[in-house]
Formats: C-alpha cells, sequence, structure tokens
C-alpha cells in the first residue's frame, strides 16, 4: 500500500512566525497553494523588522558573522528542499562570504581622521536600520539571498519580497533559515504580487533603504519616487545570477545600506 | 553695543570694523562658463542685497535653462580632457586653488560677509581658512584615489551638478568642487540666490590658477536654475547632483531623478540634539550650546536646536545660559567683536519670526535677550525656548535661526530616546567628562556626526553627513571620494 504524503503548508515568515496572509488570500505554483501577502502583512513584517532592529545591531561584530555562517550550514544541510543545486552552492557561498564581512567592514569603510584640533574623530559604518528587498523573479532563491547577506552582515535587518513566478524557493528559505540562529525578526520573508508588495514597502515611513534587483523599470521608477517622501537609500540592481556578480562589488553592495557616523571626542582637556 | 558696568566702571567695546577698502566688488558679475564671464543668454541680472544694510553688492547674472544647456555642452566638452590629465597634474590645479583661496582670504572673507551677513570673525576663522584646507585635503586624493575607496579602478562619473546653501557659501562650494575635480569630474556650481559673490570669486581664482576653461562653471541663480540643473534642459542631463540645503527640496530633487541613472546625494536639514548630562563641566557646556545654536546666525544643518538637559541641572545650566547670552553682541557683521551678525534674508527672517510665534502659540516660554538691533537690515534677537513639549513645532520642526528649544530628561536611556525621536539625523552633541559614557551615548545616538565636549567642528579629513531625513553620502576625508567615483573593479 502506498503512502499518503503528509504535505507542507507554505507560509510567510514575519517575526520569525510562520503565518498565513492576515488577508486569508493564497496562490497557486506548481501545484501548491502559498499565501499572497497583504499590504498589511508589509507592514506587520515592517514593525517586527523594527523590533529586531536594534538588538541585532547591537550583536557583536563576530556574533553576527558565527549567524550568517550557521545560515549557510542551515542552507547547504537543507539543499534537498530546492530543485537548483547550483543554486544552493552559490547562495551558501555567498552567505560564506558576507559571513565574513561582518568584521571587516569597519576597517574597510571607517577611519580614524588625523583632524587639525586636538580630538580622537573616527569614521564607523552603522547599519542603516531596516532594510526593503526587493527580489527578481529569477534565480529565486540566489536573487533573494544575495540581497539578503549584504544587508545583514553590515548589521541591518531585512523584509524581502520574494520572487513573483516562483516564490517557493523563497518561502523554503525561510524554514531553513528558520533552524538556523538567525534571530526572530531579522529577516522576513513575503511572497504575493510583487508591485502591490513592493510599493507599499517603499512607501513605509519606517523603512531606511530600499535594494531592488526585480530589475523592472516602471517598478523602479515607482520605488524612487516612494523612496524620496523620506529621503530613503535606494539602490537599484540586476538579479544576481552567479557567486560572482553577487560579491565582486561587494563593498558597493554594503555600502548602499551603511551610514558613517564621524564621532569627535576630546583629547585632554 | 554691549555695556558691562563692574565695579562702578563702565565697559563697552569700541567699534572694530573690518576694512573693506582694499577689496574690488564688480558693479555686475556673469556667469563663469568656459573659463569667462559671460552674460547670460537672457540678459538677466539680478542685485545680491547685504542683509546687513539692505544695499545691493553687486548685480549678477541669473542663469536661465539656455544658459544651462551651454553649461552642460561647455562641461562635456571639458571633461575627458580633464580625467585624462595625469593624476599628479589634476592635483597641481587643486593645490593652485588652495593656496589662492589662502592669498585672497582676507577678499574672501570680507566679501563672504558683505554678501551673506555673517561675522566677519567666522568668515576669517572658519569658512575661508576650511574651504582652503578642503582643496588642499581633496588635491592630495587626487593620484590615490584607488586607495580612497578600496578598489584596483576607478573612473570619474562625468559632469556632476552642485548646488550649494547660502549659509556657507565658498565652504559649502569647495566641500562640492574638491572632491568632484579630484576624482576627475567637471562640476557645475549653482550658489545660493542671495549669496553668489564668493563663488564668482572662486571662478576668478579658477581662472588665475589656469585651471582649463569648462572645468569649473559657475551658475548662479534661483531654484529655477537648479531645477534645470536636476531636470536637464532638452534631455541634455548630468551624470550626478549634488545637493546641500532643505529637506523638502531635496526631496523633490529625489523625486525628480526617479527613475533616471543620475546619481545623487543630499545634505539636508536637521533638529540636531545637544545633551547636557548632570556630569559634565557646566560652564564650557554653556559655551559649546551657544556656539552650537548661535554660531553663524543659527543658520547651520547641524546647529544644536533641541537642547536637552538633564533634569538635576537644569535650571543651573538655563540660568547660566541666559547670563551668557546677555553677552552675545549682535549687530554689524564687519564688526570684528560681533557675535550674531544678520538674518541672510527677508525671507529667512520671516521663516523664523512664524516659528518663534508658533512656539509661543503652542505655550512654550520665549525670551530673546534684550539687544539693540540696527535699525537697516534683518535680524533676530537670540531667543531660548523653555517649557517645550517634544511635540511643539520649535522642538521638531527646523528653525536655521538664532533659537533654540529645552526639552529636559531624567537618565542617559531618556535623553538617547528623546534624541532619537526625530525624522532628522545631521548631528548630535554630549556634554559630559565621562569618557565610557559618551563612548556608549555617541554609538546610540543616530545621527551622522557626534561631538563630545564641543560643537560645530569641521575638518576636511572627517566625514560629514546625515541619518534618515537629513540625507546621504558623505563629505569629507575618504568617504568623500565614493560619491564621485564610479569603482570598476
Amino acid at each position: 500500500m502506498s503512502r499518503v504524503q503528509v504535505r507542507k503548508t507554505y507560509k510567510l515568515w514575519i517575526g520569525g512566525a510562520f503565518v498565513r496572509s492576515e488577508s486569508g488570500r493564497y496562490d497557486e505554483a506548481a501545484g501548491v497553494n502559498y499565501p499572497r501577502a497583504s499590504r498589511k502583512d508589509v507592514r506587520d513584517a515592517v514593525a517586527a523588522a523594527r523590533k529586531a532592529a536594534g538588538p541585532w545591531a547591537a550583536r557583536t561584530a563576530y556574533n553576527r558573522g558565527q549567524i550568517l555562517y550557521r545560515a549557510a550550514e542551515a542552507l547547504e544541510s537543507n539543499r534537498g528542499r530546492f530543485a537548483s543545486s547550483d543554486e544552493v552552492d552559490a547562495s551558501v557561498d555567498v552567505l560564506l562570504h558576507y559571513a565574513g564581512w561582518t568584521d571587516k567592514l569597519h576597517a574597510v569603510l571607517g577611519c580614524v581622521n588625523p583632524v587639525a584640533a586636538p580630538f580622537l574623530s573616527f569614521s564607523l559604518p552603522e547599519p542603516t536600520g531596516v532594510v526593503g528587498i526587493v527580489a527578481p523573479d529569477a534565480p529565486p532563491l540566489l536573487g533573494v539571498v544575495a540581497e539578503l547577506a549584504p544587508a545583514l552582515a553590515a548589521g541591518n535587518v531585512a523584509v524581502a519580497i520574494l520572487s513573483e513566478t516562483d516564490p517557493l524557493p523563497g518561502l523554503d528559505l525561510a524554514e531553513a533559515l528558520g533552524v538556523s540562529d538567525v534571530p526572530a525578526g531579522v529577516v522576513n520573508l513575503l511572497s504575493g504580487r510583487r508591485h502591490e508588495l513592493a510599493t507599499a514597502l517603499g512607501g513605509h515611513r519606517d523603512l531606511n533603504a530600499i535594494v531592488d534587483a526585480a530589475g523592472d523599470p516602471g517598478l523602479a521608477t515607482e520605488l524612487d519616487k516612494l523612496a524620496a517622501e523620506t529621503i530613503k537609500r535606494v539602490r537599484h540592481g540586476a538579479a544576481v545570477t552567479t557567486y560572482e556578480d553577487a560579491t565582486d562589488d561587494a563593498l558597493t553592495r554594503l555600502e548602499a545600506v551603511t551610514e558613517l557616523k564621524t564621532a569627535w571626542h576630546p583629547v585632554g582637556a | 553695543m554691549t555695556t558691562h558696568t563692574r565695579t562702578g566702571i563702565t565697559w563697552d567695546y569700541a567699534p572694530a570694523p573690518e576694512s573693506a577698502d582694499h577689496i574690488r566688488i564688480q558693479d555686475r558679475y556673469g556667469l563663469f562658463l568656459d573659463g569667462e564671464f559671460k552674460d547670460p543668454r537672457d540678459g538677466r541680472y539680478v542685485p545680491t542685497i547685504n542683509p546687513a544694510t539692505e544695499e545691493p553688492v553687486a548685480e549678477v547674472a541669473h542663469g536661465g535653462p539656455d544658459d544651462v544647456t551651454a553649461a552642460v555642452a561647455s562641461a562635456r566638452a571639458a571633461q575627458a580632457k580633464w580625467a585624462a590629465l595625469e593624476d599628479l597634474e589634476r592635483a597641481k590645479y587643486l593645490f593652485r586653488i588652495a593656496r589662492l583661496i589662502q592669498e585672497r582670504s582676507r577678499e574672501l572673507a570680507v566679501v563672504e560677509t558683505l554678501d551673506g551677513g555673517k561675522p566677519l570673525r567666522e568668515s576669517r576663522d572658519v569658512d575661508i581658512p576650511l574651504a582652503a584646507a578642503h582643496f588642499f585635503h581633496y588635491a592630495g586624493w587626487a593620484d590615490k584615489l584607488r586607495y580612497g575607496v578600496n578598489a584596483r579602478e576607478v573612473r570619474p562619473l562625468g559632469v556632476v551638478g552642485q548646488i550649494v546653501p547660502w549659509n556657507f557659501p565658498l565652504l559649502m562650494a569647495a566641500w562640492k568642487l574638491a572632491p568632484a575635480l579630484a576624482c576627475g569630474n567637471v562640476a557645475i556650481l549653482k550658489p545660493a540666490e542671495t549669496t553668489p559673490l564668493t563663488a564668482l570669486l572662486l571662478a576668478e581664482i579658477c581662472q588665475e590658477a589656469e585651471l582649463p576653461p569648462g572645468v569649473v562653471t559657475i551658475l548662479p541663480g534661483d531654484g529655477s536654475t537648479g531645477a534645470s540643473l536636476v531636470r536637464g534642459v532638452g534631455g541634455n542631463r548630468v551624470d550626478k547632483i549634488a545637493f546641500t540645503g532643505s529637506t523638502a527640496v531635496g526631496r523633490d530633487i529625489q523625486a525628480a531623478l526617479a527613475g533616471t541613472d543620475t546619481r545623487l546625494t543630499l545634505e539636508l536639514g536637521g533638529k540636531s540634539a545637544n545633551i547636557v548630562f548632570e556630569d559634565a563641566a557646566l560652564d564650557q557646556a554653556v559655551e559649546g550650546i551657544v556656539n552650537g545654536i548661535f554660531y553663524n546666525q543659527g543658520h547651520v544643518c547641524c546647529a544644536g536646536s533641541r537642547l536637552l538637559i538633564q533634569e538635576s541641572v537644569r535650571d543651573e545650566v538655563i540660568a547660566k545660559l541666559w547670563q551668557r547670552m546677555g553677552r552675545l553682541r549682535v549687530g554689524d557683521p564687519m564688526d570684528k567683536n560681533t557675535d550674531v551678525g544678520a538674518i541672510n534674508s527677508a525671507e529667512q527672517l520671516s521663516r523664523i519670526e512664524a516659528l518663534v510665534a508658533a512656539g509661543e502659540d503652542e505655550g512654550a516660554t520665549r525670551r530673546s535677550i534684550d539687544c539693540e538691533l540696527p535699525e537697516r537690515g534683518y535680524w533676530f534677537a537670540p531667543t531660548l525656548f523653555t517649557d517645550a513639549s517634544p511635540a511643539h513645532r520649535i522642538a521638531v520642526e527646523e528653525i536655521f535661526g538664532p533659537v533654540v528649544s529645552v526639552l529636559t530628561f531624567r537618565t542617559q536611556a531618556e535623553a538617547i530616546e528623546k534624541a532619537n525621536n526625530s525624522r532628522y539625523g545631521l548631528a548630535a552633541g554630549i556634554w559630559t567628562d565621562k569618557g565610557a559614557k559618551a563612548f556608549e551615548v555617541a554609538s546610540a545616538l543616530k545621527a551622522g556626526v557626534v561631538w563630545q565636549n564641543t560643537y560645530n567642528h569641521f575638518d576636511p579629513t572627517a566625514a560629514f553627513g546625515g541619518y534618515k531625513e537629513s540625507g546621504f553620502g558623505r563629505e569629507g576625508g575618504p568617504a568623500g571620494l565614493r560619491p564621485y567615483l564610479n569603482v570598476v573593479r
């Protein structure tokens, strides 16, 4: 007798919880149902991310590096979930690459400023805060991992809108990360209609930066206009399809989600 | 004129006006285009006013859309040759400019003060020397760009449009031009409508330095000139816009560039917190509060306009501050003893007056110092608001004038929370003698610049720029190169 399979219910990942869309809506792909997130889900995700932002940024760089490394381990050991083995390879390597950035960013982007006055002045990178990611349709896993990794390595938290045409690998990524050490709310993953969700994200006043890899010029223009309302940082980029795409310009990717703070402390007197 | 009576003797300051005899200000300045001063295409000239006297200082060309077109074409024509210069040769031009600014520093200081109303002491001791220092600093970067941005190969962006404000006219021009040129870009600079003169003197300096024509274009004008530069005329756009000014205009620029590949950096407004802890050296802190908010009449984007005082020392700090404010000398900016000069324009004065009126309407307690203000010109007496709530407009909106609003806090956590409770994030001050506490608070503040036991201190080696709605991108130091370069690999 053949065994009756236990099917999986695909869910959004918000604030560390696997949830259905609050709207109760769903779409269908590859014969399975998955949640069609709403604008309210976007707002819930940003709120969860904001709550997680302070504690995540306050962890030591060493600790964040280990957590990203652990995420790579979790993805590697969950590789059976994903159809494309090459994409898992590249995604794991990208996570490793950025895991190593957490405690080097300061040396590369920061400096001590030799000011012409008796002060210890230094400029250090700090996370910009909550980053909104609009992932490309393809590749569905690497496309989102390549945008998440630099954001997290720089100490940010993220809300990502997954591939619209192939959301299941992104939702499976949530399950892999869910068994790693990534704290609740640091990564939030939403499936649904890109335009609806991306514009809700781009217009959110408590979002600090947008990374848009969707490759849709019309959407890019809309996101730019929405970003201007609260002077958000915006980076548009092409979909990442290889490890090299994700890492050749690592510093540019990290810098796009980084603030530089200059502190002046008195010397003597 | 401030008078102090002590031990029965009345002490007063004798007037100490800086002489302007040796300054040659021409009656009329054209646009600086192709290395020459030229009439604007539509022939329009507008007077620039001395805000301390309301007298015109000179007439200045107003750049129209056709002038923007010509400027972009001239700049494009010059760019390849400028970028192809040996790096050290490019550096030499910038070193020359730095030296010429130093040589002409007295003249530049006087003109800055005549055109903008800031005290001569500030133009002379801060604006002009720092402008020279910026050119000197970035001259030295021109042949070291790869080290500055950790890249193996870099390229300039091309033609950059730069729009600067009226509060530090020459200094902001230097902040913009020096890194842009060092990186191999050519620049079109639009000085502010009310303060174009020192940028035009800088154009003369470019001529003296024999800078190749088209490398620097100075296009005076108002907001419409800036808008043409941002949007481009006839599809002919610049490759980057660098803007310093209000958040409202910055927002418009960011929206106007939506969907284009024009790069953008913004240095916008602020409502910076100056935090005084009970363990601070209070007399020193009071000096810092005064410097933080009354420096340059409070026309400073990073001005310490929200004064956060720990409750236990509130009364003492306010008493000392009020006493110190009473000794501020407000008046003729050309007098070397003047602390607070003229408000930059009638428009800015009415903006300050409107916000101060709103502060009174909302129930905060206003105190303005009792000082004689000149009959002509634009003036506003240094003002202190107490009993302000964090929701009052005077505690939320940028006033950009000599007006400070006092809020209080009990604990360090509350100070940090209140300081960060702003849509802006440009700067902050911390007054404490406890080192570990200063480092902890500095790292918790969402602000691009944090000063401990000092305020309004700038240096060409130190990055400056904001978080949140105070803008993005940095100026100064190696971080200031990045916005003007494409990293190839």
